[in-house]
């Protein structure tokens, strides 16, 4: 790989950020136990019925993830946006959608990897069948890529902002909507006995779709927020 | 350069479409008031009453032109926006950030006359029909357009990202519509159809087009009115802007 050359600087900006993660990395437990202590908070106000939470888990657990993703989302850009290091990475020539996409990458690998992981044990600790907690892994995988690219593009788009607090959540959770449904209803058909593959494959199409745009989306509400 | 695209350039130039709009204006909103008129006494008074719905069908001939009215205008501001970010037209920012705040009352008048429609017809002010979830997503995303052009210091940047979230939710609508449909299928064995497979009669038909033509031309009154105030705030300053309010305060 030649140093200055695009891929280069793609991994430059992934490996940067999984360091800046690592060294970091108490910070990044926080989104799964704020996800836990959602979890908890089912039974203590539903009650500890099984019949009663066990419906709901694959439900309640798709939500929780989504809560819990939107918490890293406003550091994604901001610290780079202070520090003058996003106004770099834009002039440095590159194309800023690739180093989005670097960014987002590295973004999910440190939020919604822990999250999927996370995730169906979370679910069967409220009940969950196992065979339908293994299509809420499946959901999980497709799905918080998902949510880190339609949250990425939001939260460039907040960037240039002082701090984004509650609106970045108003700006992402409705485009998010998709992916709770397909992603929730994936589980439900599992734990019915329904086929998975349609809403599994639509979560597919989305993510397909999204993958490329995405990155796009973000790249040009950085350079709006940094002229 | 024909008469067409050179009249097109000067209509981006503010104080030429302030004064263009200050003269439309009162047209635009006295067609709007003359089609709805017929279009109510027709509606409320003349078209006849639903065998299984009664006199409370009668909400529809406002609450369907708003519910198209609600998607058109959220097209109308996506493609405003689209306008001002690639050709950086100042004027479509602000048309487009006008058009946000009417497209989300729209929005709300058809969950409230939908609502309304919903207790006598339905038995309940709220159920989670495909129709009504998505009409109600379409408000979130109208609030957060509104939201991120209100939170920057600076109102042009905050119209050109909100424009860029409009040009994302645009993408994102029929993806959201769909997915609802999908959802609604899944959890409901049949959904309540609202005109199940009758064709409607023209003493129904006139008065939802006149209406549907009145909520048109009032969006577009609507949203002239907020970009030319717009335009004066924006260009606060400028000299047209001064001679403008030195003639106000000696009139």
């Amino acid at each position: 790989m030649k140093a200055g050359s695009t891929a280069s600087a793609f991994v430059a900006v992934l490996r940067r950020d999984l360091v800046v993660f690592w060294r970091h990395r108490s910070d990044a437990l926080n989104p799964l136990v704020f996800a836990l202590i959602v979890v908890t908070m089912f039974p203590l106000s539903l009650g500890p019925e099984s019949q009663r939470l066990a419906p709901i888990a694959g439900g309640v657990t798709f939500v929780t993830v989504v809560l819990a993703s939107l918490l890293s989302l406003d550091a994604l850009f901001r610290s780079d946006a202070e520090d003058g290091s996003l106004d770099l990475l834009v002039t440095s020539g590159q194309p800023l959608a690739l180093i989005a996409a670097a960014r987002l990458l590295a973004h999910w690998l440190g939020t919604g990897l822990p999250l999927t992981l996370a995730g169906p044990l979370f679910a069967t600790l409220l009940g969950l069948p196992y065979a339908a907690a293994a299509t809420l892994a499946g959901a999980l995988a497709l799905g918080t890529p998902l949510l880190s690219l339609i949250g990425g593009a939001c939260a460039a788009l907040t960037v240039g902002l002082r701090r984004s607090g509650i609106l970045l959540a108003l700006l992402v959770l409705p485009l998010t909507l998709p992916v709770l449904i397909f992603g929730a209803g994936a589980v439900e058909a599992a734990a019915s006995g329904a086929t998975v593959q349609v809403p599994l494959l639509f979560l597919a199409a989305g993510l397909a779709l999204a993958l490329p745009l995405a990155p796009l989306a973000c790249a040009a509400a950085i350079r709006l927020n940094v002229s | 350069m024909n008469a067409l695209t050179l009249w097109f350039h000067k209509l981006g130039s503010p104080p030429y479409f302030y004064r263009f709009a200050g003269r439309l204006l009162p047209w635009l909103y006295g067609a709007s008031i003359a089609l709805a008129a017929p279009a109510l006494w027709l509606g409320l008074f003349r078209a006849p009453a639903d065998y299984l719905q009664g006199e409370s069908v009668r909400i529809l001939y406002i609450h369907v032109p708003c519910a198209w009215m609600s998607l058109f205008a959220y097209l109308a501001m996506a493609g405003a926006g689209f306008v001002a970010l690639v050709w950086r037209i100042k004027l479509a920012e602000l048309i487009a950030m006008a058009a946000a705040p009417v497209g989300a009352a729209f929005t709300f008048v058809t969950l409230v006359t939908g609502s309304l429609w919903g207790r006598p017809t339905w038995g309940t002010y709220w159920v989670w029909d495909a129709r009504l979830t998505s009409e109600l997503v379409l408000l979130f995303l109208y609030f957060g357009v509104i939201g991120l052009y209100r939170a920057f210091d600076d109102p042009r940047r905050g119209a050109r990202a909100a424009c860029l979230l409009a040009l994302i939710g645009v993408v994102n609508l029929p993806v959201v519509h769909y997915s609802v449909v999908w959802w609604n299928t899944l959890h409901q064995a049949q959904s309540v159809s609202l005109m199940s497979g009758s064709s409607i009669h023209p003493s129904m038909l006139v008065p939802l087009l006149l209406m549907a033509l009145a909520t048109h031309v009032w969006f577009f009154a609507s949203v002239f009115a907020r970009a030319r105030i717009a335009t004066l705030e924006q260009e606060a300053g400028k000299e047209w802007v001064r001679e403008l309010a030195r003639a106000g305060s000696t009139a």
